[in-house]
């Protein structure tokens, strides 16, 4: 478990990184926090030849609110969610779903960007970005591009990410503070990858749902956007009812692959599971 | 003062605490080598031909071996319990012909830096002819290795036991139970992975191993006999060691190699295990299918047992023999009368890991079986499990009790025990019948809550003797050499203890030298929970000879006799308070003369019997099939408490590892024979999230009459029963009586018991 030899690069400023992405491409990987890269070069499944460290890179260290967007630079750490980020639900759903991501140490180092562009199946992060359809922006040496959530994960480790572009902001739509919001997440201990889980926010006015977000992640190959249900949440009255009616729905929207840890037909009880919990607590 | 039965604090945390205690990893010898060992990427097959060549020319790469370069060393050879139709299933160092396991070493680098020699070792192309694994120990025996071993098949050995008369407890039987319940595949993971550093004193011929563990005596003679180094030359010495859990320490290929490359290479040459390397090529453990029938009658009591069980001994047979299937079936009846009994244990080889021993080896597995039945017995005849248990425990006035075979090579006398009696005072602790109550309420309030039992005899203090010299010197400190090891588990601090027992001199002045071979002639280290029962008995017999002769110069010095003289706080004074001296005083004394010193050998034939409880309360949830355990009680006899803190901690870190294996820790294999479960990733140990708090009810109702202290071994309570307690309150709080036939019980498997019918 010692990684195969590479050289490593280390760039002052984000017009130099971007030069060495441009030169080096396919051979090259960019460093961040390297919590999922390191162990994966260690086990020698990733052999780069080159590691560009963006740590320098003071310009992508930030957490930035406008007046309806949270802007996430591609150096900001999972601890840095530790607390709440923003007033309101956004932060608060933020705060609850960084304590699922493995381990304190680990929350240290870990970046969110990395998160996304790693794109774990069990990423608690990329589900969160699917939900709340995030929107990803990409910087090249040949400029700048905004992608969709729904664009942006192609499947098991593979982005919409070009070899030579980085992730370097993630912006998250804010929340009124008439939403709310609930996640559940089951896993084999504290801080393994998800065996299951959801986010799910809402927007209720007297009783009745007016907005609805919800998405399951560690069941598939990417985290899935559950569309249609939430289009039946909203106009329903916020009951008991209408969390189990949809937590039984998405049991059987979604085909999901099996582990040694779980088996495909006990991932769809943990679909359930994990909606109904998520959508409980959105509508507590 | 009293020293033994005290909480003292450890003498050996400073280092540790401060960050300098040293491991293997941490030895380190100006222009060392790194080693790096190639291991078999399939499970089966033979062998065609491994190329070096390309790995060879690599910058920095000093060797590449491969068995045809290392032909002259003979397998690895059985420690304990060896028999002789077992010796063509041993491993040699390197594959032989055939590989047999994913990660069996087939060749090893050796390299300026561990770095060149993983990249060397990518490079080395071993060609195999695959063959159909054998993966499943029940199945029909397989050949072994087809065409170089004709007819030699896997099942290498039967161990059979039995008394009484079984046709007639059966013929008798009020009813008959079956049961066939499996352990998971799993080991002891300790923090440290294995690892050495052989150096080469090239001014006295010698060669020195650091990095040793557990037995570093004989391992010194078994290394010595294959590289064929006459005794003197090859010292094994032991430093920190990260856990050992009878799988550190034990004799591996890798070992062998080391030192096979300081002396062919005369440089040192370090080898470190990675954790991948460690979860596929250190022993595995467990892993037994048990095929119980018992003849009952209508109060529970068990006329007549008879058991087929089968351990996956994986590829080959290490050096613990028939240890594993031995213990299992000697220690299977437990703590039950059970008139008659006939077990086979068949040893059947398969491609996997070689397995060996793991704390509280054939009996967390054979625990599990016997509790299981107890239950299922329950069931079928509608008693409380507890009554059942009941009936047939051994009486106090059986005791010493019989059984009537050997295990281990030693005959099977339990030596004293109050059965019954801790078996109330854990209903006692309980409030069983309120709690049952109270579960029964919430399970009618819809959780699914229960409470499940296992009860155990363990075995400890393995003779056969021990060695140990103590010297004071003229400052009044303490210095002991013992020939046992120490794995992390606070035999300094134990045989500390009852050193100052007698002495009367403060711990904190005594110090304790183990696991170095140079210092002691013999030493047969630490396992089967011996320590404190045969070096803590050796101190004690050596501490009292010291003594002794203390006082006997003491009375010379100060013109009386010894009988008039007491030690106290490193002094000897009259009993009158007229006169006193230091001890270091008469140790100067004796400077010129061998010095106070005392010796004390004690050797034992029997083991000793330790007994316990636990009993665990579990809530089941029924939406993700997750097991949260509410609450753990481990009550343990140990007929004298040395130091009650270590033994706790023993008891609960037995505990976290046994709830691992009981939920989390499995070692999956897919049908090509390929490891699924060789990183933490999908190995799962428990953390602390995991692992419940631990109440533990430490006994010393039945002290053993067999040693000098009274003391039974503890190392190995806190693992015993957990499986089979977590079963029975699976059982219970989902209300399926005999649900849970399989270790670890994971939530995928538990989802299957919930949804449709057993696991």
């Amino acid at each position: 478990m010692k990684a195969a030899a590479f050289d490593y690069l280390r760039p002052a400023g984000l017009g130099e990184a971007l030069a060495l992405l441009a030169t080096h491409k396919d051979d090259c990987k960019i460093l961040a926090g390297g919590q999922s890269l390191v162990p994966a070069m260690n086990f020698r499944l990733a052999r780069p030849a080159i590691l560009i460290d963006i740590n320098d890179l003071d310009e992508l260290d930030y957490l930035r609110a406008d007046a309806d967007q949270l802007k996430i630079g591609a150096l900001t750490r999972h601890a840095a969610f530790h607390r709440p980020v923003v007033e309101g639900p956004l932060g608060t759903l933020l705060a609850k779903v960084v304590r699922h991501i493995a381990h304190y140490p680990i929350r240290q180092r870990g970046t969110f960007a990395g998160s996304l562009s790693h794109a774990d199946p069990a990423s608690e992060w990329c589900l969160v970005a699917t939900t709340l359809r995030a929107e990803m922006v990409a910087k090249s040496a040949r400029g700048e591009r905004v992608i969709a959530a729904s664009d942006f994960f192609h499947g098991t480790f593979t982005t919409a990410l070009e070899p030579d572009e980085i992730l370097a902001e993630i912006r998250l739509p804010l929340m009124t503070p008439d939403w709310r919001v609930g996640f559940y997440e089951f896993s084999r201990r504290a801080g393994d990858f998800a065996l299951g889980m959801a986010v799910a926010a809402t927007r209720v006015e007297d009783g009745t749902i007016r907005e609805a977000r919800l998405a399951v992640g560690g069941v598939a190959d990417r985290a899935i956007r559950l569309g249609l249900l939430e289009d039946q949440l909203v106009g329903k009255p916020a009951s008991l009812a209408i969390i189990d009616a949809i937590a039984r729905e998405a049991r059987g929207m979604i085909e999901p692959n099996g582990d040694i840890h779980a088996s495909p037909e006990y991932r769809r009880d943990l679909i359930a599971a994990s909606v109904k919990r998520a959508l409980t607590e959105a509508l507590a | 003062m009293s020293f033994v039965g005290r909480s003292l604090k450890r003498i050996e945390d400073r280092p540790l605490l401060m960050g300098q205690g040293a491991f293997a990893a941490d030895c380190n010898w100006p222009g060392q080598l790194h080693m790096r060992v190639v291991r078999s990427p399939v499970a089966f097959g033979r062998i065609l031909g491994i190329e070096t060549e390309e790995a060879a020319a690599l910058e920095g790469v000093v060797a590449i071996w491969t068995i045809a370069d290392l032909d002259d060393l003979p397998p690895i050879d059985f420690r304990q319990m060896g028999l002789e139709r077992l010796a063509p299933y041993r491993q040699f160092v390197l594959a032989r012909d055939y590989v047999r396991y994913v990660g069996e070493p087939v060749a090893v680098v050796i390299a300026v830096d561990p770095y060149v020699a993983e990249d060397a070792a990518d490079l080395v192309f071993c060609d195999v002819e695959e063959l159909e694994p054998q993966l499943d120990a029940t199945a029909e025996p397989m050949a072994f290795m087809p065409d170089v071993h004709p007819g030699l098949m896997s099942e290498p050995a039967v161990i059979r036991r039995g008394y009484g008369d079984l046709d007639a407890a059966f013929a008798r039987a009020h009813r008959v139970v079956e049961l066939e319940v499996k352990i998971g595949r799993h080991t002891g993971v300790p923090m440290e992975t294995r690892g050495g550093l052989c150096v080469y004193d090239g001014d006295k011929d010698t060669f020195t191993l650091y990095g040793a563990a557990k037995v570093p005596h004989y391992n010194r003679d078994a290394i010595s006999r294959m590289l064929g180094l006459a005794p003197g030359r090859l010292e094994l010495s032991e430093g920190h060691v990260g856990g050992g859990f009878g799988i550190r320490g034990e004799l591996y290929p890798e070992d062998v190699l080391v030192c096979a490359a300081a002396l062919r290479l005369q440089r040192p040459v370090k080898w470190i295990e990675d954790r991948r390397e460690h979860l596929l090529a250190a022993n595995h453990s467990r892993d037994q299918v048990y095929r119980l029938k018992a003849a009952v009658d209508s109060s529970g009591f068990i006329l007549g047992l008879k058991a087929d069980f089968f351990t996956d001994q994986g590829a080959y047979v290490r050096t613990h023999g028939t240890t594993v299937t031995d213990l299992s079936a000697g220690l299977l009846p437990g703590p039950y009368v059970i008139p008659a009994y006939g077990v086979a244990g068949h040893i059947r080889l398969t491609n996997k890991t070689p397995a060996g021993t793991y704390r509280a080896p054939g009996r967390y597995e054979s625990t599990f079986a016997r509790e299981r039945l107890i239950d299922a017995i329950a069931v079928e005849l509608d008693l409380s499990p507890v009554e059942v248990r009941r009936v047939n425990l051994i009486g106090e006035a059986a005791m010493p009790f019989d059984r009537g075979f050997e295990t281990l090579g030693t005959r099977v006398v339990y030596d004293s025990g109050k059965y019954a009696d801790l078996l109330e005072r854990v209903l006692a602790h309980l409030d069983y019948d309120r709690l049952q109550q109270q579960l029964a309420e919430r399970r009618s309030g819809g959780e699914l809550v229960g409470l499940g039992l296992g009860y155990f005899v363990e075995k400890s203090g393995l003779g056969p003797q021990d060695l140990v010299r103590m010297r004071l010197d003229m400052h009044g400190d303490i210095e002991i050499v013992t020939g046992v090891a120490s794995v992390g588990q606070g035999v300094e601090t134990a045989l500390a203890q009852i050193c100052a027992e007698t002495l009367q001199v403060p711990i904190e002045r005594i110090r304790v030298i183990h696991g170095q071979t140079d210092r002691i002639e013999i030493g047969f280290g630490a396992f089967a929970s011996r320590v404190t029962v045969m070096a803590g008995s050796a101190v004690k017999i050596a501490a009292e000879a010291l003594r002794a002769s203390a006082l006997e110069v003491a009375a010379k010095l100060l013109q009386t006799t010894p009988e008039v003289l007491r030690l106290s706080n490193g002094m000897i004074e009259t009993v009158n308070g007229s006169a006193s001296l230091l001890l270091g005083d008469v140790a100067a004394h004796l400077e010129q003369t061998g010095g106070l010193t005392g010796e004390g050998r004690f050797a034992s034939s029997h083991m000793t019997y330790p007994y316990g409880i636990h009993a665990a309360q579990v809530r089941v949830d029924p939406a993700t099939c997750a097991v949260t355990i509410e609450r753990y009680v481990v009550a343990y006899d140990v007929g004298r408490a040395v130091n009650p803190m270590l033994i706790e901690g023993q008891i609960v870190g037995g505990v976290a590892q046994g709830v691992g294996g009981a939920f989390l820790e499995e070692f999956v294999y897919d049908e090509n024979g390929q490891p699924l479960a060789a990183s933490f990733a999908d190995y799962l140990m428990p953390t602390c999230h995991e692992v419940p708090e631990v109440e533990v009810l430490l006994r010393e109702d039945a002290p053993s009459p067999l040693n000098p202290l009274g003391v039974k071994g503890a190392g190995e309570g806190g693992i015993n029963a957990a499986g089979a307690a977590l079963a029975g309150a699976i059982d219970a709080a989902i209300q399926k009586p005999g649900a849970v036939a399989q270790l670890p019980i994971t939530p995928g498997r538990l989802h299957a018991i919930l949804r449709g019918g057993r696991s």
